[in-house]
Order: C-alpha cells, then structure tokens, then sequence
C-alpha cells in the first residue's frame, strides 16, 4: 500500500506535521520525498483527529512545506535482513553504507519486534571466558545475559569493549556474530573498532550499524532497535552465538528526551520522558536464549554516566533492567589500573548458577575481603598506616596485589579461568586464614 | 451496538469519542484485532482508555466497543500452577497460539473452562446460601483442594446439586433460588474485577507469624499471616533472590509471585526452578502451591499496572476458600512507574518526581487488601503482601519507598554495603523495623521459648551497640575500647557471620527452622554472658579470642542438621568447658 500526499503544515527540529490522513496508522514508517529528489525515512509518533506527528530519522534539513511528498508506507519500519549481512556496514537506520551496494533479500521484519514469552526462554547458563580476570572471576559473563558497562566520560571503555569481543570470539566457534550499533561515536571510535576487528579477524563476523557523531541525531532512536532486530535474526533463525553491543545508550537516551521535549511530553526525572524505562526494557530484554533453538543474544550496552553518577536515571533504570553491571571507576583509571573496574560496584547476577562451587566460593571471598580493604583504607586516612593492627596492615597489602596484579592486566594477556582462579588464591594467601571465612 | 472511535492515539494510550455509553474502568475491544483496553477517564462523549497491547498499526476512526464490565479475570479451579501475563492470559496458551514472541490480540480466559474437574458436593438441596458459601470441594493440585463457593450477590436455597463425578468447569453443578423464586446457576468458575477487593466477614488482628526460615527475618523482624512488608533496595542488593527464598521458604499455602516488570530471564529461573524445588511441608513440587505472574519488563505497560491487582485478587479467592496467600510482589517500583508513565501520557499534573499524585492513594489501597479474615464461609484465611521496592537511585527517600513506608507494617530494608561485602540476605539490621513484635509476642512464647522475645531483643540491643562503638572506632581506632566493649565487637561479628548471613545455596541454611534460630541465639549469648564474666574477672579479651569458641559458633549454620540439634548442645558444653579450663587456669595462675 502506497499512499501520498503533497505538503506538510509545520516543522520543529526533527518532528513535521501532517494534517491527519484518512488511513494512517500509528507507528506507521512514512517516507519523504524533497524537492530535490532525496529521500528521507520517518514515522508516525503520534495521531489526532487533525494533526499527525512524523518523526525523521535522517532531519529536516532541506525540507520545505510546500514541496514536500509523504509517502505513507502501510506498516512499521522494517529491515531487510539476510546472512549476507556478517561483514558490512550500515548507518543508524539499516541503509549499507559501504561498496557492496544493496542488500539483497525477500526476510524483513518490524524493527519494533515483539516480547519473547518468558515461558519460551531459558535461563542463561553457559560462560563466556573473556580472558579477562576481574570479569572471568567476579563479573562472569553468560551467554544470553544482558551486562552494561556504566563507564565515565574519558574513561577507555572502549578498549575493555574491545578486548571483550576479542578474547570472546575467538574462543568460539564460526557460528559467531557480533553485532555492533554505534550511536554518536566519535570518528575516531568507529575506525578504533573496525581496525582492531580487521587485526583480530574477526571483521568477517562483524554487522556494524554506525551512527556518528555528525549523524542526524534522531537517527540513533533506530540504531539499536534494527541492531537486535538483525541479531534476532542471526540467533534465533540462523541459530548464531551473537554478542550484541551497543554503545553509547546515553546518546541514544538524550535524542529520545529531544523528541519528548519537542512533542510537548510531560518530563520525568532529569527531564527525561517518563516511559524511559519501558524504552530501556524494550531494547535490553530482547537478549536472552529461546527454548529449542541453538542461536543465542548477549548484549553488552555501553553507557556514559553524566558526571559518574551512578543514580542518574540512564545508570539506574539500566541497572533495573539488566542483569548485573560492569562499573568503570576514575579512581582506578587515575591509579593507572587496566581495565578500570571498580569491583564494588559491579555484578553479574547470572554468574551463580553457571560457575562452579570452588568459583563461587573464591569470588565471594574477594568481594567481601576487597570491601574490608576500603574500610581499612579509610581508617588508614585517618590514623596513618603505621597506627594499623596487623591484620589491617595485611589487608592494605592485599588491596594492592589484587589491584596491581588481579585486576591490572596487560592488553594481551589472556588468562582463562583456571589462572585466574590460581591467581586469586595466591592473593588471598596474603591475609591469615582466620580472616577467610567464605572459602 | 454503539461504539466509539479513535481520535487520538499516543503510545498505549488512545482518546475515543462517540455516542455510546462507557463507564469508568470498563474493559473495551479496539479496532479489527479486538485488542483490549480499559476506560481511566472519560470527559463528554470521549473517553480515555489504557491499551493492555501494544498499539502500532492502530488507526484513527477504528471502532471501540464497550463490555459494560470493568477489568475481571477467572476464577475457578486450574489457576494454581499457571504461569499468567498480567491481566490473567495463561502464557503456555499464548506459546502454543504465537509461537516463542507474544503476539497481540489473543484473549484466553485465565481458567480453562472446559477441563474436567472431579466435583465432590459438601451442601445439600434445602440448604441456605450466600456469597461464599463453600458448596463443594475439586482437588486443584495433589495439596491444594480448591473449594467451590457460591459467587457474590447470590443467596437463597439450594434447589439442585449435583451428584459426586467429573464435570467440566464451566457446567452448572448447582441452582441456587432466591426469595423472589429466581433460579441462579453456579458453576466452578466465577469473574471478578480485579480493582474490588472481595468481601469477607470480619478482619481480624494478625498474630501467627509467617515463618519463612529466614533468620534475619523470623527473629529480628517478623511479618505476621496477614501482614504487609515492603523490601527496598537498590539494584544488586539482594532483593529478588531474597522474594525467591521466601516464595520457597514461607509456611504459606499457597504463593502468588508477581514477576511485575520483572528481567525475563530471571522469570525463567523461576519457571524452571520452582518445579523442580520440594515444598518443604509435603515434598510435592513447589508449583503445586504457586501460582506465577509474569509481566515482564519489555510486555506491555497497562498490563503491567493490572497485574499486582490480578494476583490480589487470585490471593483473595484462595483466602476466601481458608488459605494463608503469601504474595511475593516484584516490583512494586516498576507498577509505579506504570503508573508514571501512563500518567504523563494522559499529560496529568504531575506531583512528586513526576509520579501521579494518587500514588500514595493507590498503594494504601492494594496493601490495604492483605489482612487476616474470617471468611464468609466461616473460615480463618489470610493473604499477605511482600512488596519489593526498587528506590531510584537507591535512593530511600525517593516517593515509592516513602509512600510505602507509611502503610507496610514491617520494612526490611536492603543495604548496598552489605551486599557488596556479600553479605546475604543484606537486610540492614539498623533501618529495618516490624511492627508486629507485640502481636506475635505470645505466639513466640507459646510455640518457641518463652526466652525468645528476650533475646532476640538482646541480640538488638548488642547490634546496636556494635554499630556506635565501629562509628568510634573508625575514628579512635579499635585499640583504645575496653574489653568489655571489644567483646561486644567480637560476638556482633560472631552474630553478623554466623546468624545474619545466610547461605541460600546451602542445603543446611537455605531455610531454618524456628527452633534451631533459637538454639542458635541462645548459643551465642552464652558466649557473650560468660566471656564477659571473664572480662569482669579481668581476662584479657585476647585469651578469649584464642578459645576459638567464636568459630565452633560459626560453624553450626552449616554443619549441624536442622533436625540433629543436639548436636547444638554439644558445641555448647564444649564451648562452656573452654570458657572454665580458661577461667581454672587464670585462677591458678593468680
């Protein structure tokens, strides 16, 4: 179905107004026709009686009211999809943007996607070993989870990001993919990722939706829904392992405020719309494993925390809907600490089950002896460090061999669990046995 | 029929206007797919309705029907063992009818009406009848009998039943005739809307405890059946692994978990562990008593809002029948942020932080459905309410754990310090409070120790302190505190270790009776009472410390069997005879 019509009544930022037409429908994908011939992708937000709002993914720069065609496409948006995919790049809203031309294929499906019956899932219990202590030890990553990394601005997130693809895929076997949605990445991050997939091999199994920095920002609204709609495909119908990342959600979440503001939305925190959190939900819960099929969606969604503050509402609705968090700390990417995790801070709530006792026991134990460092750490500010009982001094040492030699890890080391369990048991040996009450 | 038509729609919320007559909170079909929707305000002839889908692809002037009934879901047998989304639409059925992603526009009554039930009748022809009168008895599950009642609004004399036999749930198996000489059919199933609490005879003072097994929460801060606890926490404090532990644990009936905005994948822990886990009282499977609401976080937003109201009213009907309902609510948070987000669709005032400025109004109404009661049919049931709540920010201080503060009786708040030092269930001893203590006091006394009110109040008191003299310390350093006082340190970290932290994975810990919590208690504050003898007689508290006797207190969690607590007595005398050898040597010494 193909209906158009010719000239809009107004236009704010990114949002034009249509009078209403007898047979749109909401969330309707519509496109525009300038004068110039070019042709832009929008949908349908909101309809009243008389006025239809149409968000454009690519802007309105250039479009007039007289001239305008809208062409009004009878359903969703959708993408094309096919294995065709693995190795091309494509901007924020699924067009290639490389020299392959277009994709061919007859699968599309709504960028929308539906929610997976939670009868139909099955709970995520295979590790991932991404070679990386800290995470392989106290953060374990498991396939179908959904783990964020709350970063800081400045902070190299994107080398752990890096690393953890690296070390995960290789690992694996060809049924890997991995999906990459950029939305407003600096230039240089873009050229960071796709060089380092070109060094490691992996570029092949790479789908990349890229929207920059310089890109239309309302574009990013899409990125991540056709990122997890082409991973859906790749999981659960080819029956791939894909890990899913997405970076940064915090420019994803502020081009959803721009749209709410424009449309005139009530705020809620921060100035954030209120349905943030089922937004959130509708891009994060789409990971997951479903009963009978092989494939197959972790996602790890990258965020800056404005101002490192945790409690802002992009960390803490994430939080709420994901399963544990990877949290970067500035204090340790000051001391020099690589990858800065803050160890506190973090979780992975779907490691207990996939890990084994002796694991459990031995990530327990370094939570709780790692957080007494703190205290002692306080009280050593206070008092000085050689007004501390013995034992406190202990732990001061353990504190820093866990930081400079546990979590500090060298950009290609690879440990796999083993190490890395070994290592955390010599640690520990720093401090009396009295003081280990969880091994 | 008359109906409405779309004027406006905005995500799940959509304006229609027309002739016909919709009340407030009726349930109305929308457009070619029917998909259902519920009436929230109506202004002239147009009316505001919350979608239960998701809305795109509907369109302006789509027909709007109204049901002249407000949201109602089935009740009747086959309930307990279901897994539901949020307004009572069985999920297995919708798999089989969508395939693994939820499709709209399926509506598939919650019980399924044309199973056979083997009906036993428990009323005769002649005998008088009102709203739930119990007339028979089906077994639901191997434990649970679900009793058949006479639905409200009718009364009168049983003029035919029928005979004991196997009929299907929605067949008439009695007639009920009123003064007026109206005939009624009653079947095993009946509807009711789900935002009417149902009726009982009389509430009654909630004094049994919900024992849960749970130390931290059995001795320091019970809730009573009947009684409404709230469990706030930031993210990855604990709070749904400690829902997990009392839906397993609590000496219920029957338990509702509503999974309300909940992470799909740890529904799906729920769904394949419950099955598998025992119920402690029977050593059936735990599903046999549970039933599961799964709206998780990314299926629709309005369902989201109904399913807390869905599971109340499911808790309400096993009361009715004589049961203790325990309801696990998880979260309470993501139901209020329904609230918000619907709320800002329909551009609403907004009060605080921008949630509705009913909040509180609504949350006093769903707590204020749990309560124990004395039934219509004479019967002593109760339904309780554990509500976790997810403080943005963790935050306290946010609306959601405020409002909810001010009508939940028992607060277990969940500490971020704790749970990053793994200290589980991280319910801080400090901020947590029940305020059933003077109820159950008798209770405890009557079925535990007389002692035990005592020294749980003990164990308090010694908490408490521990928390001042750390505050000192950590300024002062430990060194310059008496002994007496680095006692209380020592036995508080003996508590924190070997009482309050509990294991849920091991099989000795994950749940304990009352009786051992006690033994324990005891245990601990015999070390207490004559180490500090000792101190008196002035033993230095290291010679103490070097008895090891803190450990073989540490130990008992997971090394004596809850049913071998003799074993506790030993340890006892063991730890006394240390205590006397020390005392004997110091004297001879001197």
């Amino acid at each position: 179905m193909r209906i158009e019509y010719l000239g809009i009544e107004g236009i704010n930022g990114p949002l034009i107004f249509i009078e209403t037409p007898k047979e749109i429908s909401y969330n309707e994908q519509v496109e525009l026709i300038l004068k110039s011939g070019e042709h832009r992708l929008g949908n349908v937000i909101s309809v009243t009686e008389k006025i239809t709002t149409i968000q454009v993914y690519e802007g309105t720069e250039g479009i007039n009211i007289k001239d305008t065609k809208v062409i009004l496409k009878g359903k969703p948006i959708t993408l094309k999809l096919s294995e065709d995919m693995l190795g091309r790049i494509f901007d924020g809203t699924g067009k290639p943007i490389d020299d392959f031309g277009l994709l061919n294929s007859s699968i599309e499906r709504e960028i929308n996607g539906s929610p997976i019956n939670p009868v139909s899932r099955t709970y995520p219990r295979n590790f991932i070993e991404t070679g990386i202590s800290s995470i392989d030890g106290l953060i374990t990553l498991i396939r179908g989870q959904k783990l964020p990394i709350f970063s800081g601005s400045g902070i190299n997130h994107n080398e752990l990001t890096e690393r953890i693809i690296r070390n995960a895929s290789i690992k694996d076997s060809s049924k890997f993919a991995i999906v990459f949605g950029l939305m407003g990445a600096e230039f240089e991050v873009a050229q960071f990722f796709k060089k380092s997939f070109k060094e490691s091999g992996v570029l092949s199994k790479v789908v990349m939706f890229q929207n920059l920095s310089n890109d239309p920002t309302i574009e990013r609204i899409l990125t991540p829904k056709v990122a997890l709609t082409c991973a859906e495909y790749l999981a659960f119908d080819l029956g791939y392992q894909v890990l899913v990342v997405l970076s940064d959600m915090t420019s994803y979440a502020e081009s959803l405020r721009e749209i709410s503001t424009l449309k005139g939305e009530i705020p809620s925190r921060k100035g954030y719309p209120g349905y943030l959190y089922s937004d959130f939900a509708s891009i994060y819960e789409r990971a997951g494993m479903i009963e009978g099929l092989e494939g197959s969606i972790t996602e790890l969604p990258i965020l800056t925390m404005p101002n490192d503050d945790i409690s802002h509402p992009i960390p803490d609705l994430t939080g709420y809907i994901t399963e544990g968090q990877i949290v970067l700390g500035r204090e340790m990417f000051q001391k020099g600490i690589n990858p800065p995790i803050n160890i506190l801070d973090s979780l992975s709530r779907l490691m207990k089950d996939a890990i084994t006792d002796e694991h459990n026991k031995i990530s327990s134990q370094l939570f709780s002896s790692y957080s007494k460092v703190q205290d002692v750490r306080a009280l050593a500010k206070v008092l000085g460090e050689n007004d501390l009982s013995e034992i406190d001094k202990k732990y001061l040492v353990f504190g820093n061999e866990f930081e400079n030699k546990f979590i500090n890890q060298s950009k290609f080391e690879r440990r796999t669990l083993e190490e890395t369990l070994l290592l955390a048991k010599e640690i520990l040996k720093v401090l009396p046995e009295s003081e280990l009450d969880r091994i | 029929m008359s109906y409405k038509r779309v004027i406006k729609i905005d995500g799940p919320v959509m304006i229609a206007q027309g002739d016909a007559d919709f009340a407030m909170h009726d349930v109305v079909y929308i457009g070619k797919e029917g998909l259902l929707g519920e009436v929230i305000k109506i202004e002239e002839d147009k009316a505001t309705i919350q979608v239960y889908e998701e809305t795109s692809g509907m369109k302006i002037g789509d027909e709007v029907y109204g049901t002249s009934e407000s949201l109602s879901i089935y009740l009747g047998p086959g309930i307990i063992g279901k897994v539901f989304d949020g307004i009572e639409r069985p999920l297995n059925k919708i798999k089989e009818l969508s395939g693994d992603f939820i499709k709209r526009g399926i509506n598939i009554p919650g019980v399924d009406l044309e199973k056979l039930w083997h009906f036993m009748p428990k009323a005769y022809v002649g005998q008088e009848v009102s709203s739930g009168t119990i007339i028979g008895e089906v077994d639901e599950t191997k434990t649970i009998k679900n009793k058949i009642m006479i639905p409200n609004g009718i009364s009168g004399k049983i003029v035919s039943i029928v005979q004991e036999g196997d009929y299907q749930a929605k067949e008439t198996i009695a007639e009920v005739e009123d003064e007026n000489g109206n005939k009624v059919q009653v079947s095993m199933v009946q509807k009711w809307p789900v935002r009417i609490p149902r009726p009982y005879k009389n509430r009654l003072i909630a004094n049994i405890p919900l024992v849960t097994g749970q130390r931290v929460i059995d001795t320091f801060f019970p809730i009573a059946k009947g009684g409404t606890a709230a469990i706030p926490g930031g993210f990855g404090t604990g709070k749904t692994m400690l829902q997990h532990q009392l839906a397993r644990w609590s000496d219920a009936d029957i338990i509702i978990y509503i999974g309300c905005g909940e992470r799909g994948n740890e529904m799906t822990q729920v769904l394949e562990d419950f099955p598998k886990l025992q119920d402690p009282k029977n050593n059936q499977s735990l599903m046999e008593r549970t039933i599961l609401i799964a709206n998780t976080s990314n299926m629709p937003v309005a369902a989201r809002e109904a399913s807390i109201y869905t599971g109340i009213t499911i808790g309400e009907y096993y009361r009715d029948m004589g049961y203790h309902v325990a309801i696990m609510a998880d979260s309470t948070s993501r139901w209020a942020e329904a609230l918000r987000e619907i709320s800002g669709r329909l551009e609403e005032m907004p009060a605080e932080e921008g949630f509705p400025s009913y909040l509180p109004s609504r949350l006093s109404e769903f707590y204020g459905r749990a309560g124990m009661v004395e039934t219509n049919s004479n019967q002593i049931g109760s339904v309780s309410i554990i509500g976790a709540v997810s403080p943005q920010g963790s935050d306290f201080s946010e609306p959601v754990t405020q409002n909810t503060k001010r009508f939940v009786h028992v607060f277990w708040g969940l500490d971020r310090t704790l749970a990053y030092s793994r200290h589980y269930p991280a319910v801080n001893w400090i901020i947590s409070y029940s305020e059933y203590i003077d109820n159950l006091d008798d209770w405890y006394k009557e079925n535990i120790d007389e002692k035990f009110m005592e020294d749980r109040k003990m164990m308090l008191k010694l908490l408490t302190e521990e928390n001042e003299l750390l505050e000192i310390s950590r300024v002062v350093g430990q060194d310059v505190l008496s002994d007496s006082k680095k006692l209380i340190l020592e036995v508080c970290r003996a508590i924190r270790l070997g009482f309050l932290q509990q294991s849920a994975v091991a099989k000795e810990d994950s749940s304990v009776p009352l009786i051992k919590q006690y033994k324990m208690m005891e245990s601990v504050l015999n070390i207490y009472n004559k180490s500090l003898e000792l101190i008196e007689k002035g033993i230095p508290i290291s010679e103490i410390k070097n008895l090891n006797i803190f450990e073989k207190f540490l130990k008992i969690k997971y090394e004596v069997g809850n049913d071998e607590l003799d074993k506790i007595d030993d340890i006892d005398k063991e730890i006394n005879k240390k205590i006397s050898t020390l005392e004997k040597e110091y004297k001879e010494h001197i």
